[in-house]
């Protein structure tokens, strides 16, 4: 288990100069609102930190994220939440001179401890990313492509496990004639439902979505939005978004972030109409960020 | 009017930069337009026949040839005439005469000034033969055995052109047998030789194995030989029949010349050839170029063993340097911690490119040849010794040679076709679970192929054009054997071979007679990238079938 660090001194330097007092957020804990105590867990975030090389991202994070349910991670840029939920499946790893301490847990399995087997963590989660990434195959190979690496070629199978991804991703009325077609073929929206299809087709257990709306029009985002909906019957749901009214739309819990720190974090509701910190309260409406 | 509002100056809106590039593109183009126009009209013009001249002169006999080039030259001071109409300066033609056996000359410089007259006979042949190159005279009679046979000489010509054919036939029979059976019993006797070498090394000179063996393969011999005389005494025969045909030729002057019938390869009357007919002609000395032997020293004929070498060796070359470039790229760009020392590796590797040719064929010729081959040969081929096998210049030494020295240009496009592949492509394959070599293999390096098959592309460009390694590894003026014949075991990669790139120096810089050879340089030169330019051309419709398959479109 890595050892749980304090808080390094200077961490307030290099930071944006704001009206919020920076001291104040470093030393008052996160806002933890008492509803997410009754939701069974799925990961479990504690006192998490992160360096990229001598700068510190992620102060001390602690969160519960609520099983089945859609969690999203708001905050101004930079305040390090696709931080976080890139350590979730531990793709920072890639890159050079990050270093972590503290803990995360998949369902009780710490995935940072040393000896994790980080391509087994990480096909026990899915995620989406920003821009729609589609691999140059065909859309049939792009949804079982999580299979294809674990070298399964039952032909019967594959095509059951993607007619399921693509339906659950509302897609496979859309596709169905030109399967076998490249996948560079769709549609923005198309294509990142694709991704979805594609995150979705090895069961995992959470879903990671990291701002999966914004590079697309309103209406593609208004698909995915519905589609997140219908998702989280199945699936744990973390979302990072820029937008505001998307978390409120589509998410069951948030938890705001700023300056690399969770500042607080319960039901949406909760969160756009009674926020109990004052960073949170400017923030959701509109006041910085 | 408005002091601010006034027009752009013409150097912000980048007007004479826009002119400066434009003038160096059309410089360059035009020196490339330039060089490849002067090949493809200088390379197509060598095998039109051409007229055939009778150039009477002031004093001196008169001259049978056609014109090479004509060029100015200045007079000695004795010839200039008086008057301000001279300038000093006359026009002289290059005659090429033939007939080198009777003149010892193939060309003659002629001034203008002295030609008194120029007639076109139309009876005047152009004989294209086996030995001695040209022959440019008049047809004079056909023979057997020394006795003429033919009439007039338009019945001598008839008569040629229906007999030609059948004594073309017979020396190629010859040839078959010679380098056939003949061939094969030599093979044999030298096979007999090499297996009691084997013999006496494994056992001893005294030992008994020895005896036996020495007695079996003295029989064995007795045989051969035996056969060998048959097929000598044959051989002969044919011949006898052969010599009996001959032709007589007359020069324009008048002296005679007879020569087989059988060693004339094409003979025509240049000056009564209709347009269809010299379309005939120029068809089939294009088939005799591309398909056939050299003759004359390279100078004449066909260059079918160089292209067949060129082509071959640019092949192996590619397979080679091929998995070697990609490989060490992908660890290079892909597993190698960066740092100093992948820095310093990646600045050796891009300088190595700039390593002068020949020194990657001295380090070929050291290496490969000598170090390796001579292994190979000490461990596998030991009876040879001291004659090598592979411990000399040959086509895998010369394609490996050329690898080496096209890997750099190989690593850095894989590297940049790698480094070109979205960072989300990998993300997104790691999030699915993938390991890094998954990634790479079902992802990164499909989607890098394109790329890297243009690094081929250059790589095999600047390997089929290359001279100077080849000289010290392997490459030949005359191979008289295919890297691939029907020999066990058919691939025969340690045999020096022939290149078009050697054959252009050779042909116009080593040859007896530069003047001769200087339209087969034009020639071979056309050929050699249209070769280049086939073989890119492949490689290009096979990326472009990747990148379709790889972007958009079906799989």
């Amino acid at each position: 288990m890595i050892q749980k660090l304090s808080m390094p001194e200077g961490i307030e330097k290099g930071f944006v100069e704001t009206h919020v007092d920076e001291r104040h957020i470093v030393e008052m804990p996160t806002a933890v609102h008492e509803e997410l105590e009754r939701e069974p867990t799925v990961i479990d975030v504690e006192g998490f930190d992160l360096w990229y090389g001598e700068k510190q991202a992620l102060f001390g994070v602690s969160m519960k994220i609520p099983e089945r349910k859609v969690t999203a991670l708001i905050g101004p840029s930079g305040c390090g939440k696709s931080t976080l939920l890139r350590s979730m499946n531990r793709l920072n790893d890639l890159i050079a001179g990050v270093r972590m301490s503290g803990d995360i847990r998949l369902h009780g399995d710490s995935i940072l401890a040393k000896g994790t087997d980080v391509i087994g963590l990480r096909k026990r989660t899915g995620m989406v990313f920003q821009k729609s990434n589609p691999f140059p195959k065909s859309i049939y190979e792009n949804v079982i492509f999580p299979l294809r690496i674990d070298g399964i070629s039952n032909r019967k199978l594959l095509d059951q496990v993607v007619e399921r991804s693509l339906r659950r991703s509302a897609l496979y009325d859309e596709v169905k004639e030109r399967i076998h077609d490249s996948a560079l073929g769709l549609s923005g929206g198309q294509q990142q439902r694709l991704c979805i299809a594609r995150a979705i087709a090895a069961d995992p257990e959470v879903l990671l979505m990291d701002e999966p709306c914004s590079a697309l029009d309103p209406i593609a985002t208004l698909k995915i939005e519905e589609l997140i909906l219908e998702l989280k019957k199945d699936f744990s749901v973390i979302i990072v978004t820029h937008n505001m009214q998307q978390a409120a739309r589509v998410s069951d819990y948030t938890a705001f972030m700023y300056l690399g720190r969770l500042i607080e974090y319960g039901p949406t509701t909760e969160i756009f109409q009674r926020p109990r910190r004052p960073e949170t309260s400017d923030y959701v409406r509109g006041r910085f960020g | 009017m408005n002091a601010l509002r006034r027009a752009t100056r013409i150097s912000a809106r980048g007007e004479p930069g826009v002119w400066l590039l434009a003038a160096g593109l059309v410089t360059a183009a035009l020196m490339i337009a330039g060089l490849l126009g002067l090949i493809l009209y200088q390379g197509f013009r060598t095998f039109w026949p051409r007229e055939i001249l009778l150039i009477r002169q002031k004093d001196g006999p008169p001259l049978l040839g056609d014109v090479s080039r004509e060029d100015l030259y200045k007079k000695s001071e004795g010839a200039v005439a008086d008057g301000a109409a001279d300038s000093g300066y006359a026009r002289r033609l290059l005659i090429r005469v033939g007939n080198y056996d009777l003149y010892g000359e193939d060309f003659r410089w002629v001034a203008e000034d002295r030609i008194t007259g120029i007639e076109s006979p139309p009876h005047a042949v152009l004989v294209e033969r086996d030995a001695w190159g040209p022959f440019l005279g008049f047809l004079g009679a056909v023979q057997v055995e020394g006795k003429t046979v033919s009439g007039g000489p338009e019945e001598a010509w008839e008569m040629l052109r229906t007999k030609h054919p059948e004594a073309r036939a017979l020396r190629e029979k010859i040839r078959e047998l010679e380098e056939g059976e003949i061939a094969d019993l030599h093979g044999a006797l030298e096979d007999n030789r090499l297996a009691l070498r084997r013999v006496e090394m494994k056992h001893g000179a005294g030992s008994a194995e020895y005896a036996s063996a020495r007695s079996r393969i003295e029989e064995e011999n007795a045989r051969i030989e035996a056969k060998f005389a048959a097929l000598a005494e044959e051989a002969a025969k044919l011949k006898a029949e052969d010599s009996r045909h001959t032709v007589l030729l007359t020069d324009v002057g008048g002296l005679e010349k007879t020569i087989p019938a059988s060693e004339i390869v094409r003979i025509h009357r240049p000056n009564s050839l209709g347009f269809v007919e010299k379309l005939k002609v120029y068809a089939s000395r294009w088939w005799e170029f591309l398909a056939d032997q050299p003759r004359e020293a390279n100078t004449e004929g066909g260059i079918f063993p160089a292209l067949f070498g060129t082509v071959l060796m640019t092949m192996i070359l590619a397979l080679a340097v091929a998995p070697f470039g990609v490989l060490a790229a992908l660890y290079l760009r892909e597993y190698a911690k960066q740092g100093i020392l992948v820095s310093a590796v990646r600045i050796a590797v891009n300088n190595l490119a700039g390593v002068p040719s020949i020194v990657f064929g001295v380090f070929g010729l050291g290496f490969f040849c000598y170090i390796v081959g001579g292994s190979i040969d000490r461990f596998f081929f030991p009876e040879k010794l001291p004659s090598p096998t592979f411990g000399t210049g040959g086509l895998l030494w010369a394609s490996l040679t050329l690898a080496l020295m096209t890997a750099p240009v190989v690593i850095v496009a894989t590297e940049e076709a790698l480094a070109a592949v979205p960072r989300s492509m990998r993300e997104g394959a790691y999030a699915c679970g993938a390991s890094k070599w998954q990634t790479l293999r079902r992802i990164v390096i499909p989607k890098a192929l394109p790329g890297i098959l243009t690094g081929m592309i250059l790589a095999m460009a600047r390997g089929a054009g290359e001279v100077a390694p080849l000289m010290i590894t392997g490459v030949v003026k005359l191979a008289h054997e295919l890297p691939i014949d029907g020999e066990f075991p058919y691939f025969h990669l340690n045999r020096s071979f022939m290149h078009l790139g050697f054959h252009i120096y050779d042909v116009g810089f080593q040859s007896r007679n530069a003047e001769a050879g200087k339209p087969m340089v034009f020639t071979t030169t056309l050929l050699l990238i249209t070769v280049v330019l086939a073989m890119n051309l492949a490689v290009i419709a096979v990326r472009a079938r990747l990148k379709r398959k790889y972007a958009v479109g079906h799989f």
